[in-house]
């Protein structure tokens, strides 16, 4: 399998998620922001960061960037885009995925371990996981996602919620919410399920001496799942 | 501008000091050359208090193989590893705009580490605060771990550990001390001595504005009424850029292009030529019209003084230029020849065509002032007789929650949730423990850091203390499993100018020297802070020690948190009941006099280098150095960490319980060890001569003495974790 890593200036999870992708099987390569063309991936990954310093809004410059319209068509065209924490920003900056990430509610960044609850498992990001609830990490400052009412309709008509901030036992309730997101969200879709979004870091979480080992189920589950 | 003794005074010089210039330049020097003469003669550049004072302390052993003089020390790892640390001050601009000025302490000292080619993997700090019911404090608290958050987030780069404290003596002047770890191949890392003539003197990273112009002389001051006028003398962050500009220095530094590089940091593009040109006893000649500028109409005096951040200059090879240049181009970033090496061994500036300044660099550096400053020596005060009326109605229980909850123990998660802990993906020891620990990538290896404070010991004995901060550190290293090696100090004091300050300054570093000579745990790196002080008051003596250790394998790692129940728990080093200057003694008994506890090196030395026996013997479960709160504050940490309970039985002692338990004695762990070890356990202390008493039991979540004195670990949990949280929430 082939992924890409899309290193934006201010990239700083990239290597993390290099050395992820590669530790469960993938043939990972990075690729520079001004560059015009992907090479052949089975996936591509924005990973976290501070794209552009994110002084404008989090990921709306990188959103502009030279290698983004070839995410674009990709992603159009059915690809699996994957965005984490600073992609997830800038896939929302492109409209991939519906809504907005705003300041978390209690203005402060955030990092620390939290449980997600998957919503939907018809997708190839989450078919055959077996558990219910994964023990993730996030770290951020904007993870708190909104969106209009009527994207939400359509979000949760459509089953575009990938997964909920939840308690171990996977109750989802306000508790439960790091951040201040709109349902607990922590990850969506796109319609057709080949974009993924979310805030949580599964490549910090790839072995037992780290936060965890949640992540490693993520992965080898998901390279499995594009075979 | 005509410049007299006034336009010297005004600038921070003595008078004695601008008589000194006029002497060696042999004439008046101008006013760009005056605030070049400001700039490095000052006390933040200079070390003029503070120089001869150093010199005693141990730089040298097998593991270094940098110590003091260069941007940051460094230390052999083995495998061709090397760690390059460093910890400074950024105190003064911290007080003056919190955000920013703690942000641009991070970033300064993570150029100082990337400087040398090594790329950052940890960044630690330690900070200091005035009393909570201060009314500045809250905020000032609140801007300085968003603006650590906020550059070493943005960087990439994980805060792994740190040390926060509360004091009313940091009212007015509050310490912010940010430490760097970075990891580089010993076979290529850079320094800052210039070599050969002729060679281009590269401008790289952002432009130069008006920013932080005398930066470096307002920390050479103490605060009065007009402190809030020197706000632009502060610095102002942009990690973005220095992100890029990491980056793309270590891009050019895999080749071999670069014969020295400086970063810019307190007098910026004044201190970083100078000091190269000194180093490699050469002469630098700059034209000033070509330094990337972000204002316009800036005069020398303003670009030579600008201490805008994220900066950096080289000396590169002949031919190299057009090659570096593509790198920064890639990188967004500026790239400019600004001069050449010289053999004039002179700073000779050039500006629209003119020479405007022409200094010889020995008269800035050699030739710069040095005092042997009046010091007053401290007494060791007289021990207290804790009276038995005094203690008699305490309960045990209430007063270890009242510990668990005072601002100087209580957990600080809410400052370290603002951290990014764990990215780069090798943090496997987070805040909170005694060390903080990162796996060296793609190894077996394990580097830990820590820092350390003791105030209120260095105020009522400096000796003592200055050996006691260096011991804490030692502890806490030795508690993760890691070997020490070197230290880093950050020197924050009062006024060089008054005896008492200055004798804390002279005594504190004499008890470090001490401490770490007989620890075989040298100091590679530092940085002094003196004036700080609010008119006459100056801050309680605050040396900072930042301690580094390795793990040879970071399977290896120890925590402090208790593992199984059944386990048996033990002290490892012995209590005389030493209650004077304790937390205990302080806060609950209401006593501030009397002497810190008493160090020995001996018994610190080998009760931690027999616990690394049993932690290589994989014969500890969990360890923890005993500090402030004594046995007791230790032990229900250890609980409130793993979820676990206790059942101690105080052993039979002279000493009563509030002593046994409470007493800051030194040199002393707690280790948890699984029962059928004991034997093992006891036989290597014994054989050793290292006390130990058996204190108890693990169990499932009581901590218990007796059936009076017992209590849930949720409630000691919900005692430690509530004050912080719930004090800046109100």
């Amino acid at each position: 399998m082939k992924s890409s890593v899309i290193t934006f200036p201010g990239s700083n999870c990239d290597r993390d998620m290099d050395v992820a992708l590669k530790k469960f099987g993938f043939k990972n390569k990075m690729v520079w922001h001004a560059d015009a063309e992907l090479p052949k991936s089975d996936l591509v990954v924005l990973p976290g960061g501070f794209s552009y310093g994110d002084y404008l809004r989090c990921g709306s410059m990188a959103s502009k960037s030279k290698i983004m319209q070839s995410v674009i068509n990709f992603a159009n065209s059915g690809g699996m885009v994957m965005g984490i924490c600073n992609g997830f920003q800038i896939l929302v900056e492109t409209g991939l995925v519906p809504g907005v990430l705003l300041r978390n509610k209690y203005l402060e960044f955030i990092c620390k371990n939290v449980f997600v609850k998957i919503n939907d498992k018809k997708n190839k990001y989450f078919k055959n996981v077996d558990n219910e609830v994964l023990e993730f990490h996030i770290a951020h400052n904007e993870g708190n996602y909104f969106c209009t009412n009527d994207q939400l309709k359509e979000i949760q008509d459509n089953n575009q919620i990938a997964i909920n901030y939840c308690d171990e036992n996977g109750k989802i309730e306000d508790q439960f919410n790091p951040n201040g997101s709109l349902k607990n969200i922590a990850g969506i879709f796109n319609k057709e399920k080949n974009v993924l979004g979310m805030m949580p870091h599964p490549e910090r979480m790839i072995d037992k001496s780290l936060s965890g080992e949640d992540g490693s189920l993520f992965f080898k589950n998901l390279i499995n799942n594009l075979k | 501008m005509i410049v007299n003794e006034q336009v010297a005074v005004d600038h921070g010089l003595k008078k004695d000091e601008y008589a000194k210039i006029c002497e060696l330049l042999k004439r008046n020097p101008n006013i760009t050359e005056l605030g070049i003469f400001s700039a490095m003669w000052n006390e933040h550049c200079s070390y003029k208090s503070s120089r001869l004072h150093l010199k005693k302390l141990p730089t040298k052993g097998k593991k270094v193989i940098q110590g003091p003089g260069e941007n940051a020390g460094v230390i052999d790892i083995e495998d061709n590893d090397a760690i390059v640390f460093k910890i400074e001050s950024h105190n003064h601009p911290s007080f003056i705009e919190p955000y920013q000025g703690a942000a641009t302490g991070v970033g300064g000292i993570m150029r100082d580490v990337f400087t040398m080619g090594a790329r950052p993997i940890a960044n630690l700090n330690s900070i200091h605060f005035g009393s909570p019911q201060h009314k500045k404090t809250k905020n000032l608290l609140r801007g300085v771990v968003h603006g650590i958050g906020g550059y070493g987030n943005c960087m990439g780069v994980p805060t792994i550990a740190g040390q926060t404290s509360f004091d009313s003596s940091y009212n007015g002047n509050i310490l912010v001390n940010a430490m760097t770890l970075g990891l580089v191949k010993k076979d290529k890392i850079f320094y800052s001595k210039a070599a050969g003539l002729n060679k281009p003197v590269i401008y790289v990273g952002s432009k130069t504005g008006r920013d932080g112009i005398h930066g470096a002389s307002m920390a050479s001051a103490s605060f009065d009424e007009k402190i809030e006028e020197k706000k632009p003398t502060v610095q102002v962050g942009d990690p973005f850029t220095e992100k890029l500009l990491l980056e793309a220095c270590l891009e050019l530094m895999a080749g071999d292009s670069i014969i020295a590089i400086q970063d810019m940091g307190a007098a910026g593009l004044t201190s970083s030529s100078i000091e190269m040109a000194s180093k490699g006893k050469l002469g630098i000649e700059i034209n000033l019209n070509k330094v990337p500028c972000r204002e316009t109409k800036m005069t020398p005096y303003e670009i030579m003084l600008s201490e805008s951040q994220e900066r950096m200059l080289i000396v590169l090879e002949n031919g190299k230029e057009e090659q570096a240049k593509k790198i920064f181009d890639k990188w967004n970033l500026d790239f400019a020849v600004i001069g050449k090496t010289t053999n004039s061994k002179k700073i000779e500036l050039y500006f629209d065509e003119e020479k405007v300044a022409d200094i010889p660099v020995n008269t800035l550096v050699e030739n710069s002032p040095m005092y042997d400053r009046k010091w007053k020596k401290t007494k060791l005060p007289k021990k207290n007789k804790i009276k038995k009326e005094d203690i008699r109605h305490l309960k045990m229980i209430d007063v270890l929650k009242k510990i668990l909850a005072n601002p100087n123990i209580c957990s600080k998660e809410w400052i370290w949730q603002q951290y990014d802990h764990t990215v780069m993906g090798d943090t496997i020891q987070k805040p909170g423990g005694d060390a903080g620990v990162v796996r060296v990538h793609g190894t077996d290896k394990a580097v830990a850091a820590c820092v350390d404070s003791s105030a209120v010991y260095c105020w009522a004995h400096p000796l003592t203390g200055g050996k006691q901060v260096v011991c804490e550190s030692f502890r806490n290293l030795i508690s993760v499993g890691a070997k020490p090696i070197a230290i880093t100090n950050c020197l924050n004091f009062g006024s060089p100018e008054n005896e008492e300050n200055m004798g804390e300054f002279v005594e504190c570093v004499q008890g470090i020297g001490e401490a770490s000579e007989y620890l075989k745990f040298p100091v590679v790196s530092g940085n002094v802070s003196f004036y700080n002080q609010t008119k006459e008051e100056g801050i309680k003596p605050t040396p900072a020690i930042g301690g580094v250790g390795l793990i040879k394998d970071y399977k290896n790692m120890i925590t402090m948190k208790f593992k199984e129940v059944d386990n048996l728990v033990l002290v490892i080093g012995k209590t005389e009941g030493h209650i004077d200057q304790s937390l205990f003694a302080r806060t609950i008994l209401n006593e501030k006099n009397g002497p810190p506890p008493e160090v020995n090196l001996f018994n610190e030395k080998n009760n931690g280098e027999t616990l690394l026996k049993l932690i290589d013997n994989n014969l500890i479960k969990s360890a923890h150095d005993v500090s402030l709160g004594g046995i007791i504050t230790a032990v229900a940490k250890m609980c409130i960490k793993g979820k676990k309970g206790i059942t101690i039985k105080k052993p039979k002692y002279l000493i009563n319980e509030i002593e046994y338990f409470f007493a800051e004695d030194q040199s002393r762990y707690i280790i948890e060890i699984n029962k059928k070890d004991f034997k093992k356990v006891a036989d290597m202390l014994n054989k050793n001569a290292v006390h130990f008493d058996e204190l108890g039991t693990i169990t499932e979540n009581e901590l218990y003495i007796n059936d009076k004195t017992k209590v849930t670990i949720d409630e000691l949990s919900t005692s430690n974790k509530s004050w912080l949280n719930n004090y800046m929430s109100k």
